[in-house]
């Protein structure tokens, strides 16, 4: 491995601060790219966790009983359309469009928004439904799951209303350019991981 | 923090112009730039300031952990002992375990890495300073958070793995297992923090020519634990967290009569566990392949095999961790597998104590304090490494868990591993850190009083494991002691008191930094005669660690630097450090950007605490905790990793960031 | 990247607009496939098809909205690093449970 390490930094990234680098590559992009692998665990624990329990539920309903597949597909899909506004986003910013980069990170956001404001819309039916959050051990690995998910999303939310403030203020410290790739990849990140909570909770039974 | 230009006086030294006229973030707070008194310290971003001050809190911690070590051992000195009641009992072994674990080890190899692997890859600062502060605030908050426990209710009692139901409400119904999970997912993010930050560091900031395998071995070994870190904290998290909801919100996770599965935490926390111990053992590996090359006046024998092996344990570590849940009814094929896959992990530890021994064979030996830690760490670890083989067969370590066989094993690797190897990296390194010498005559008393110690204290715990006595146990009664050479009261008083040597060993060490302090000897440039670039600078370093930042052609850079091969094949001595160092300072940069201080590492790092406690307590404490980190964050990511030139007095001009790139 | 010269325009910023669109339609014809799922009876293939769908739109997004595919390798190594553990340990634990079984 050491040697494909070293060799593999012969080509040099665009990016202004990466020249330097002993890869090449830019340091922040490094660092987020091994946050998202660290954060692989993180997901893959809970959804474990869930996936244990989901058939324990007690005197509380069974998944297929609360689950509204439409509504989640709906939203599933609201999510993964903000991915593709999110990579017109950072391409914009590559060609240093700042109006569209503007433009498209509010609809992401609004994408986003809306995502979040399904979830919030799918917790408090199923609460209604008699499935509270110590309800079960299916209820509580399920909350834990999509809301450490939904905190997830809320993140990428605030960072992506605070970068398109920044952008308009011209207050982005560094490369503006990479910031908005950044985001991106925290937020496509987030796009995958309900890829599989889709596929694993919603759409296989229990 | 600071801009570094040749003055007008002398070509060749260098000032230090410190920001003046700091801009603001957001329009309310000026950015720090004090370089004296606390103020440089608190806001610092300098990975050799936070190596020190992670260094000082483990030490602290350390002591702590060594308090209630004692306790224990005087409780369990004679029979029916008094001084601790059952209940109590149980708080001093957890929180022992913890200290000693997270609060001490983990710390103190993380402040050697911070400080060292800069300078071992001829680095001036981590990639990312501000989350390197961060990284430390949140560690030494997280630490006193969980000791908080102790003056709220009473501290964690359900043992360092914390298995349900122990963990559990009926079973521990004070606070202090919630202090306990919420304090470690701060350290745990501490520690994430750091991995990231100094994986990037190692991969990205290296010197011109330092490739991978010319990386110094500490800076290896260092590599491979952020590597562990990195992925086996989230394991931790999620285990602490559904702990969490447990306890606070009532989920039912572990609860078997709720239809939980208990093994669902066991798996989780030995997914962590087993890839943790050698988050603790793998950094002294590390310090001691570079102590003996040096005091054997010979380079490492087998370089790259130390390397393979080191990345080998990383990764063969991911697979086997049911080995600690032998007597758990895993079932038949799960402990067979998990058996054998923890034989095979003894080969690659193995192949490094072969090359120690070889890198001392034949080498002209220099018994420096440090050397003699670092020969303690071979032969002690060997001892707990072969009863740890013993564990691996099921069969026998069905017998011996939880017992005190177990708990000499890991006495011995981490005491006689990890600990030793610590300390032969406080001798070797404190002329670099602090430009004194330690003592060597106290530093030997320091050496045979803690290996004397060790070994009365861990050896007889074989015995009493063997012959049956449960760990965790808070009192022993004379007619269940035995009779004849293994009775149980001799070598459990034995024990006792070689716990009373160890603390005099400990002490030797504490007057050693102390009388060094006042009056130390000045260390010369090169004391021991080092082969890696650490060495190639000052005594302490300067703030920006190298005059000009050096290329580096060999492995054991210094050493090449200073000695070359005759015409006969031997080694002749071209320069002396001195004239090395000299060359360095001749070709120094003029114009280097370091990065600023920073208010926003510590306040965020305020604001968990302050949540966790509102997790406990209340609600809205906990949303207060967590605006102060939105509002650090926002501070954060509006001031730039370094102050711009018009804040600097008088106003810089040069075009910034020349050499090190901050963006963190 | 030591790859044969690609176009350079495209190993810098990934795909065009239409390219990205064009993966965004893939991606929604996936998903209403899956979602097909659960109206029409698949029999054996239910599972299979469901992960198989799942892990090609996972690696689409990963390799084109996140550029991995034309990036550097070491990207590639520490996230799926990272992504393999994962599965192998979480795994490996489910199946002491009988997850699978
Ligand atoms: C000052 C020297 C030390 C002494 C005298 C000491 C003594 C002890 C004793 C007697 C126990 C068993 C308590 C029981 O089972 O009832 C124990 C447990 C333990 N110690 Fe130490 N120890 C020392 C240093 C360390 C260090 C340096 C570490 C780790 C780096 C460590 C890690 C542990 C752990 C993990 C446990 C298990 C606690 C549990 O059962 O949950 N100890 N120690
Ligand atoms: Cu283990």
């Amino acid at each position: 491995m050491w040697f494909t390490l070293d060799n593999l930094a012969t080509a040099h990234d665009t990016h202004e601060d990466a020249a330097h680098t002993s890869t090449g590559l830019s340091n922040v992009k490094l660092g987020m790219w091994l946050f998202l692998g660290t954060e692989c665990l993180l997901f893959g624990g809970l959804i474990s966790t869930y996936m244990l329990y989901r058939g324990r539920v007690g005197t509380g309903p069974r998944p297929a009983q609360v689950f509204d597949i439409p509504f989640t597909s709906v939203s599933s899909f609201v999510l993964l359309m903000s991915s593709l506004t999110m990579v017109l986003a950072v391409s914009s910013a590559h060609k240093r469009d700042d109006k569209s980069t503007n433009l498209w990170l509010v609809i992401t956001a609004l994408l986003g928004a809306t995502f979040v404001g399904g979830q919030v819309y799918e917790f408090t039916a199923f609460y209604n439904e008699g499935m509270g959050f110590s309800t079960s051990l299916f209820s509580s690995s399920f909350y834990v799951l999509t809301g450490f998910h939904g905190v997830h999303v809320t993140v990428g939310l605030i960072m992506l209303l605070a970068l398109r403030g920044m952008l308009k203020n011209n207050k982005v410290p560094g490369s503006r350019a990479e910031t908005v790739e950044m985001i991106g990849l925290y937020w496509h990140f987030v796009d995958i991981v309900w890829i599989i909570i889709f596929t694993l909770i919603y759409l296989i039974p229990a | 923090m600071a801009i570094i230009e040749p003055t007008a006086s002398s070509e060749a030294s260098i000032a230090v112009i410190p920001p003046a006229t700091p801009s603001s973030a957001m329009g309310a707070l000026k950015r720090p730039v004090a370089t004296k008194g606390w103020r440089q310290w608190v806001f610092t971003v300098d990975h050799k300031k936070l190596g020190i001050m992670y260094m000082a809190t483990a030490m602290f911690f350390f002591l702590v952990g060594g308090l209630e070590a004692v306790m224990i051992r005087m409780q369990l000195a004679l029979p029916n002992g008094k001084i601790l009641n059952a209940d109590l009992y149980n708080q001093m072994f957890t929180m022992h375990a913890t200290t000693m674990v997270f609060l001490f080890v983990m710390p103190m190899t993380a402040g050697f890495a911070n400080y060292f692997i800069p300078l071992q890859i001829g680095a001036r600062d981590v990639a990312f300073p501000r989350i390197n502060a961060f990284s430390f605030w949140a560690l030494l908050f997280g630490g006193l958070f969980i000791n908080l426990s102790w003056f709220l209710g009473g501290a964690a009692d359900g043992g360092w793995f914390m298995y349900a139901p122990n963990s559990g409400p009926i079973f521990s119904p004070s606070h202090g297992v919630d202090f306990w999970a919420l304090g470690l997912q701060i350290t745990g993010i501490a520690s994430l923090a750091g991995a990231i930050n100094l994986i990037v560091t190692i991969l990205n900031m290296r010197a011109p020519g330092m490739k991978l395998m010319r990386m110094p071995i500490f800076t290896w070994m260092s590599l491979v634990v952020q590597f562990l870190l990195a992925f086996a904290v989230p394991v931790i998290t999620v285990a602490l967290f559904l702990l969490s909801f447990q306890r606070n919100f009532g989920a039912t996770f572990f609860d078997v009569s709720a239809g939980a599965d208990p093994l669902l935490w066991q798996h989780l926390f030995w997914i962590f566990g087993h890839p943790e111990v050698y988050i603790l053992i793998l950094p002294s590996f590390g310090i001691i392949s570079e102590v003996l090359p040096v005091f054997s006046r010979k380079p490492l024998f087998g370089y790259p095999f130390v390397v393979f092996s080191g990345a080998a344990i990383g990764f063969v570590g991911w697979g086997v961790w049911a080995h600690h849940m032998f007597a758990s009814g895993l079932g038949p094929v799960s402990v067979a597998v998990f058996s054998i896959s923890t034989m095979a992990i003894a080969v690659p530890t193995g192949v490094k104590i072969v090359n120690w021994t070889l890198t001392l064979w034949g080498g002209k030996l220099w018994f420096t304090t440090a050397m003699k830690f670092a020969i303690g760490l071979i032969v002690l670890f060997t001892i707990g490494g072969l009863s740890g083989v013993t564990h691996s067969v099921a069969p026998s370590d069905t017998q011996q868990t939880d017992t005190y066989y177990i708990v000499a094993h890991f006495h011995y690797v981490l005491f006689g591993g990890a600990v030793l190897g610590l300390f032969s990296g406080f001798y070797y390194w404190w002329p670099k850190m602090f430009g004194k010498m330690l003592n060597e005559k106290l530093g030997t008393w320091n050496f045979w009083f803690m290996i004397i110690g060790l070994n009365m204290t861990f050896g007889p715990m074989h015995i009493l494991g063997l012959q049956g006595q449960p760990r965790r146990m808070y009192q022993w009664t004379e007619n269940r002691a035995g009779e004849g050479f293994f009775n149980l009261a001799f070598w459990n008083l034995i024990a006792s008191i070689g716990s009373l040597v160890l603390v005099v060993g400990v002490f030797f060490f504490l007057v050693n930094v102390f009388i060094t302090a006042r009056n130390g000897k000045v260390a010369p440039l090169d004391p021991w005669g080092a082969r890696s670039l650490e060495w190639m600078t000052s005594n302490p370093p300067k703030e920006h660690n190298f005059d000009s930042i050096p290329t580096v052609h060999h492995l054991d850079e210094f050493f090449h630097r200073k000695y070359a091969e005759d015409a006969n094949g031997q080694m002749q001595q071209i320069a002396t450090a001195e004239e090395v160092l000299k060359q360095l300072e001749d070709n120094a940069d003029t114009h280097i950007h370091m990065p600023s201080p920073s208010y926003w590492p510590i306040v965020i790092a305020f604001g968990l605490p302050v949540t966790a406690l509102g997790v406990i307590y209340s609600i809205p404490l906990a949303i207060f905790g967590g605006l102060i980190i939105l509002m650090g964050a926002f501070g954060w990511a509006l001031e730039p990793s370094t102050a711009p030139d018009t804040d600097f007095d008088p106003p810089s001009s040069g075009n910034t960031s020349k050499d090190v790139v901050h963006v963190g | 990247m030591t790859t044969t010269a690609t176009d350079s325009h495209a190993t810098e910023h990934g795909l065009s607009t239409a390219g990205y669109v064009r993966i965004a339609l893939i991606l929604a014809a996936i998903t209403g496939l899956e979602v097909s799922t659960y109206y029409v009876d698949f029999g054996w293939l239910f599972m299979p098809a469901l992960m198989i769908m799942m892990v090609i739109k996972f690696v689409m997004v990963v390799s084109y909205f996140m550029h991995l595919k034309f990036d550097n390798k070491l990207f590639s190594w520490l996230f799926y690093t990272g992504l393999i553990l994962a599965v192998g340990v979480y795994c490996a634990a489910l199946a002491t449970f009988k997850f699978f079984g």
